[in-house]
């Protein structure tokens, strides 16, 4: 029978949860690597079996660790993430110039292809390749120095490339995004690369059309049309039909375009999700009730899910990597809060119910179908 | 043997418990027990001191001896005491934070 394994990230740990197809009682196995932030967790699409973290911790710095038996054992491979020449710098929150620093992986994209071969988003941005299964790393340097470099700036939350999307069409097209630089692509795995940012607007920025300085907080796709793009930015759900040449807003009627989530449904292209949050300075759901929002429409119009989950005194926020979906018939939908509920939809997210709650706060969740 | 007093977490990711015990085969100082640590312990690279700078990570502290050897030279000597193994060198977390 085919089942699903959430694969959890959190302030202090990650957790592994997996039930069946029917996805009612669920196992929960963790924390793993107690006491570390866990920002991602991911596995292979061609070994399931193949998992990749990223743990970290301030006084400890960055690790990465790798299962071979789907989390059942690990072992922390290379953890070495050096910028590639002389790094620079990038303008720091005050505008002055400020030295590329390695802080942390955001998030692990493993290859389509190859289970040895994995990226790694991290924070001062840049974006690292493994190929032999994390034991050593290379950065794509084209990236951070294209042109535009010196002039990204961090977030709140730092300078975080946390999106990597692989394009399964064209092994040479990557997505990426940065906090707060915008969304980049290359077409030549990853020599060269242009921002990819016309169409957002910004008015946190002097320039609020720029090519770049764009709070983008996360993007997604669906596999079968990966030139269609969707965006939640800092303010602004957006869409782009052109693989990001272009974006156009659409937020239509959401109580609050601010959010940091979005993810398309595992079968319905046109299906998207998201969940609004009050503002940037306050990091938790409009009127205290956490709700998901539906497009069937790709967008402008839609519905709010609330069925099953708090609808009252709530304040907690989902963060950027929280959200995933799995492939199974009606498609589920996945997202941990920072109160440490991982909610499911087994509706496509017509009704919830929490498979954990209590966790440290939520950093990350993804999702397998396994056969 | 030298002794070398790992905090929870790197005995964790180290899969140790208790005490490290090390043969320093060059003069005994902060690097050369740190070279033999990582050199045993590979997944500690990166930990304690940064990979390229090999400086120490900010939120750490060495201690050995009652004393605090954090900002000593790398590669002065250690007091006789840790020489010998009568005291551990200690690596020790900040308190700060969650």
């Amino acid at each position: 029978m085919s089942g699903v394994r959430v694969l959890v990230g959190t302030r202090k740990g990650a957790f592994i949860l997996t039930a069946d197809g029917k996805r009612q009682r669920w196992d929960v196995s963790g924390p793993h690597f107690g006491g570390w932030e866990i920002y991602h967790l991911k596995g292979s699409p061609r070994d399931p079996s193949r998992l990749y973290a990223s743990q970290s911790s301030a006084w400890f710095g960055q690790v990465i660790q790798r299962s071979n038996d789907a989390g059942k054992t690990w072992e922390p491979v290379g953890n070495k993430f050096v910028y590639d020449g002389v790094p620079g710098t990038h303008q720091w929150y005050d505008g002055t110039p400020h030295p590329w620093e390695f802080k942390r992986v955001w998030h692990l994209e493993p290859s389509l292809s190859d289970p040895d071969t994995v990226f790694a988003g991290v924070e001062d941005a840049a974006l690292f390749r493994s190929s032999d299964g994390g034991q050593t790393w290379q950065e794509l340097s084209g990236l951070r120095c294209h042109g535009s470099g010196p002039r990204w700036q961090p977030g709140a939350g730092g300078m975080c490339l946390h999106t990597v999307l692989l394009d399964p069409q064209d092994p040479a097209r990557i997505v990426i995004a940065i906090s707060a630089a915008g969304a980049f692509r290359t077409d030549d795995a990853g020599k060269t690369w242009r921002p990819i940012n016309r169409g957002l607007k910004s008015e946190h920025i002097p320039d609020a059309t720029a090519e770049v300085g764009h709070c983008v907080h996360h993007v997604a796709m669906h596999p079968s049309r990966p030139n269609v793009l969707f965006m939640q930015k800092h303010w602004d759900v957006m869409r782009s039909d052109d693989g990001g040449a272009s974006w156009r807003e659409v937020s239509g009627n959401l109580p609050s375009d601010f959010g940091f989530v979005i993810d398309v449904h595992a079968h319905e292209p046109e299906t998207i999700y998201v969940v609004p949050i009050k503002s940037d300075s306050e990091h938790y759901p409009p009127d205290a009730k956490l709700r998901v929002y539906r497009s069937r429409t790709g967008g402008n119009e839609w519905e709010a899910l609330t069925t099953g989950l708090p609808q009252r005194d709530c304040y907690v926020n989902v963060l950027r990597d929280a959200m995933a979906v799995d492939s199974l018939d009606a498609g589920g939908v996945y997202f941990g809060t920072t109160g440490g509920q991982v909610y499911a939809s087994i509706d496509a997210g017509d009704s919830w119910a929490p498979i954990v709650r209590d966790l440290p706060a939520v950093l990350s969740v993804e999702v397998q179908t396994l056969p | 043997m030298i002794r070398v007093a790992l905090p929870p977490h790197l005995r964790t990711l180290a899969r140790v418990t208790g005490e490290v015990q090390l043969d320093v085969a060059a003069q005994v100082t902060q690097q050369s027990i740190l070279d033999a640590l990582e050199a045993r312990y590979p997944m500690l690279r990166g930990t304690i001191r940064e990979h390229v700078s090999q400086q120490r990570r900010p939120f750490l502290r060495f201690f050995a001896c009652g004393q605090d050897l954090s900002h000593t030279r790398p590669d002065a000597p250690l007091p006789s005491a840790v020489v010998s193994g009568a005291e551990p060198f200690c690596v020790v977390g900040a308190i700060a934070g969650g």
